[in-house]
Parts: structure tokens; sequence; C-alpha cells
């Protein structure tokens, strides 16, 4: 393939990934309402177009027409940048991750991931650091002292589970003996998913993920009753809807990474025992992975209505002393079916 | 003695309830049992709360089915309302009852649905009807005349039946 049409299929790959995201983040806001409705005895938003459906564009345009309120004694630089940098660690996220098997369209083999870096995990790892700057920074860039508390516990209690998200991504590169996503989808073949090959690397990661994304029972830093609004009490209109957007698109990401790394990505186990042509193959499989992320995405949201809040202490002993150390068991764990099955 | 053995301190946990799963399972469970039942929700404005023939709405005059009132013109209701909201004005007509209003006059927005009007009325005259919805754009337009009060009876059965059985 001539540079040209490098260039071209990725900027194609691009606008597709983007769209779909923005839409994705913009319909998550409003499934989430209809959940919780539901999960509560009553009917979400369902006034606003048919069922409710052009909720998000509602709520966007209230967003944008606010006013833009910064307080006195905030740092109006860093105030500006902080969600910026929230917004730009959630969507460059998902530049690594692959949603479907290669495709041949029009004489091109076309991976189905933006990015098709051999260090793809590693990429994500790098980039969720990040994202804790951009929490830090609000918080501290506030000028109040409830949303400084916020931004530090925030900060706090994502460092300590990025540690078991890291031995438990280490447990499933064991396996892998690949850092590229699509080689993890692949090393999960049949049904040797990697959820039921490492159980506890799977719940750790699970609850890593719901502790980096600031999501119940793990967010003491957004809390209302406890800390007003936590980092983002002094941001309004669109900075507020770039904290807002950001914390969906880090969900969706977190979602797509226990699919990719847990749940066998956009695989059917056996799918070709059933002879199909390779296009319905390729669709039936982008399928799979639209529905195991939705399967996953509602399991957040399902979680988010059912449990109490953690308090911060009990969060870090969580997190210093049950996961981490789990995490390193489950790394035990897969080292001794490496030995005894010579996988 | 006092049940002091019943209550359970940490360390008494088996491993199972320490790790919780199963008590998260049964909270995920029961979330998820609310979000398959069918919901409650009335969605006003297409579907309407019916109340039943025991509720007080708004006050309303009974109208017979061939057009005049019952109501006598007493003046009972104006004397007993608590909110001095009826203002009545009788006078003479040609009618078997002898005196009808010429001008009955509810101020709804000093009206406090309390229903000693109707409880009051020699004649069953003046009853609580299901209506629950009013508004006014401004105070005059809150003082119902005769015209807004007059009900057709068949409209009014239930009130009447229930307080021909309970009062």
């Amino acid at each position: 393939m001539g540079i040209g049409e490098i260039i071209l299929i990725s900027l194609a790959k691009i606008l597709l990934v983007i769209s779909l995201l923005f839409l994705t983040v913009a319909y998550l806001t409003y499934f989430e309402r209809k959940v919780s409705a539901w999960a509560q005895n009553r009917i979400g938003p369902n006034r606003v177009g048919f069922k409710g459906l052009l909720q998000p564009f509602a709520d966007v345009l209230k967003l944008l027409l606010k006013e833009d309120i910064v307080p006195e004694k905030a740092d109006r630089i860093v105030h500006l940048l902080a969600p910026m940098i929230s917004l730009f660690v959630a969507f460059s996220t998902f530049a690594v991750i692959p949603f479907g098997p290669e495709v041949h369209l029009f004489g091109y083999d076309i991976p189905l991931v933006v990015a098709d870096v051999n260090m793809g995990i590693l990429f994500v790892l790098a980039l969720t650091s990040l994202a804790v700057y951009g929490l830090t920074l609000a918080g501290w860039s506030s000028g109040s002292k409830y949303s400084l508390l916020g931004g530090i516990r925030s900060s706090a209690q994502m460092i300590s589970y990025e540690i078991s998200m890291g031995f438990s991504i280490g447990g499933v590169l064991l396996l892998s003996e690949s850092l590229r996503p699509i080689a993890i989808v692949e090393s999960q073949s049949g049904w040797m998913w990697n959820a039921i090959v490492q159980p506890i690397g799977f719940i750790t990661f699970l609850v890593s993920a719901f502790a980096e994304t600031n999501r119940l029972p793990f967010d003491l830093p957004e809390a209302e009753p406890e800390l007003v609004g936590g980092f983002h009490t002094e941001y309004s209109s669109m900075k507020f809807a770039g904290f807002f957007l950001s914390e969906y698109a880090n969900m969706i990401i977190a979602a797509a990474l226990i699919v990719t790394l847990y749940l066998g990505g956009w695989q059917i186990p056996y799918i070709d025992l059933l002879g199909l042509p390779s296009g319905l193959v390729a669709l039936l499989q982008i399928g799979a992975f639209v529905f195991k992320l939705v399967a996953v995405l509602f399991f957040f949201l399902w979680v988010r209505w059912s449990l109490p809040r953690f308090r911060y202490d009990q969060l870090m002993n969580l997190g210093w002393k049950v996961m981490f150390p789990l995490s390193l068991i489950n790394i035990i764990w897969v080292a001794l079916l490496i030995m005894i099955f010579g996988l | 003695m006092e049940k002091k053995s019943v209550k359970r301190r940490k360390k008494d946990l088996t491993f199972m309830e320490r790790i919780y799963i199963p008590e998260i399972i049964k909270g995920l469970s029961l979330t998820f049992k609310n979000m398959i039942r069918p919901k409650f929700t009335f969605e006003y404005p297409e579907e309407k709360f019916i109340p039943s023939g025991a509720y007080r709405g708004r006050p309303v005059l009974v109208e017979e089915t061939n057009g005049d009132e019952r109501c006598v013109a007493c003046g009972l209701c104006s004397r007993v309302c608590p909110a001095l909201a009826i203002e009545v004005q009788a006078a003479e007509t040609e009618r078997e009852k002898e005196r009808y209003p010429e001008k009955f006059e509810i101020n709804m927005l000093r009206c406090i649905f309390c229903g000693f009007c109707e409880d009051v009325c020699p004649e069953e005259a003046i009853v609580m009807s299901k209506d629950y919805e009013l508004t006014f754009s401004n105070r005059e337009e809150a003082i119902y005349g005769k015209d807004k009060l007059l009900v057709p009876v068949n409209q009014l059965q239930d009130r009447i039946d229930f307080l021909r059985e309970y009062k």
C-alpha cells in the first residue's frame, strides 16, 4: 500500500471511530438515565423526541448556553486546561482498541484499529496515568477547599488502583506474549477467554476499572453529599460538559479494555464451524464486540444503582491491601498454568 | 438477659460473607428485578389520574336534567365557608322551589376545598367534584360564576353515591 492509501484509510477509520465515539458517549448519558430510572421503578426521559432519544442533544444545548463562571481565586489557565486534558486522554485511548477482525475491502487488508501499534496496551496504561493530571489540576485550580480535597482524593484513588490494574494486565500479557491488542484478542481463541482462565485477574481488573473511572461504588471524589461536587464543583457550562463527557468516555474505554483483554474481544467461539462467508463473519464479529461492550456498560450502570459508596479509607484499604495482593496472586496463578499446561 | 449474642462482629463473618460477593449479587439481582417490573408512572398529560368518589375536588353546583340548578339560595354554604369564598344572592322565581340564586360566585383563590359547603347543603345542590386541574390567568378569572359552576348531575353520580353511603 502506498503512503497515500495508508493516510486515506487511516483518515477514514479516524472519522468513523471519532463520530461513533461521540455518538456513543452522548447516548450513554441517555442510557444511564433510562437504566437508573428503571432500577428505581420509574421511566426515564421520554419527552424529547421519540422515547426521549433526542435528550442528549437537549443536554448539550443547555450546557452550551449556560454562563461560564470562573471563581475569583482560580488559576484561569489551569482551570481551562484541566477539562481539555481529561477529554484528550479519554478520546485518544480509543485509538488502539480493535473492534473487529481484519477486513478485506477493495483489495486492501484493513485491520479494524485506528492505530495498530505493537505496544498498544502500554499506550493505554500511559494515557490512564495522564488522566490523573486532569482531575488533580481541576481540583487544585478551582481555588476552593472542597474541590482541592476532591481532586486530591481522586488522584490518590486513581494512582492506587492503577497498580492492581497494571498487574492484572500483566497476567493477561503472560498468556498472550505480546502487548499488541489484536494479538491479545487472538490468543483468547475458542472458549479460553481470559475471564475464565484467570478469574481473579478479571475481578481485580473489573474493580480497578470502576475505581479508575471514578464510578460508584468508588465515586467519593465526586459524591454530592460528601464533597458537594468534588473536583468539578466550580465548573459550569462547556468545561463541566468536558468533564461529564470525559467521564463517560472513560467508562467506554474501560469497558472496551475489559472486552478486549478478558472477554475475547470480537471473537465468537466456534464461528468458523458454521462456514459462513468471510464478509458476514466479519460483520458478526463486529456485532459481537458491540454487544459485549454494551453488556459491560450495562453492568457498569447496573452496579452504580445497586451498591453503596465506599468510604475513603475503606477504598484505599481495598486498593492496597486487597486488590494488589490479589493481582500478584493472579500472576502466580497464570504462571502456574503456563508451567503445568505449557500454554 | 439482653440479646448481645445476636449482634455479630466483623471477625464472626464467614469467609464468603467477608468478601461480600453474595451480598453484592443479592443487591444486583434486586435492582435487576425492579428493572423488569412494570412501572406505575402516569404519563401526564396523556394519562390523567381519575380519583375515586371520596375525592374532594373543586365545588360545583348540581344541574338537573331539565337545566335548572338544585340550589335554593338559602345561604348556608356561604355562612359556613371558613375561607369566605362563596357569595350568594337570592331572587324569586315562578318554579316550585320559589327561591333561586340570581348570583352564585365562588372565589377559587380563597376556596380551601374543605367540603363544608357540601356537608351543610340541605338540597344536595353543591358537591365536591373530581376536578383538580385549575388554571387562571388573572385574579378576575378566578371568581367562578354560575356558568363555570353548573355541572350536569350524571357526571357527579360517583360523589353523590359516596355522600349517600357515608355521610
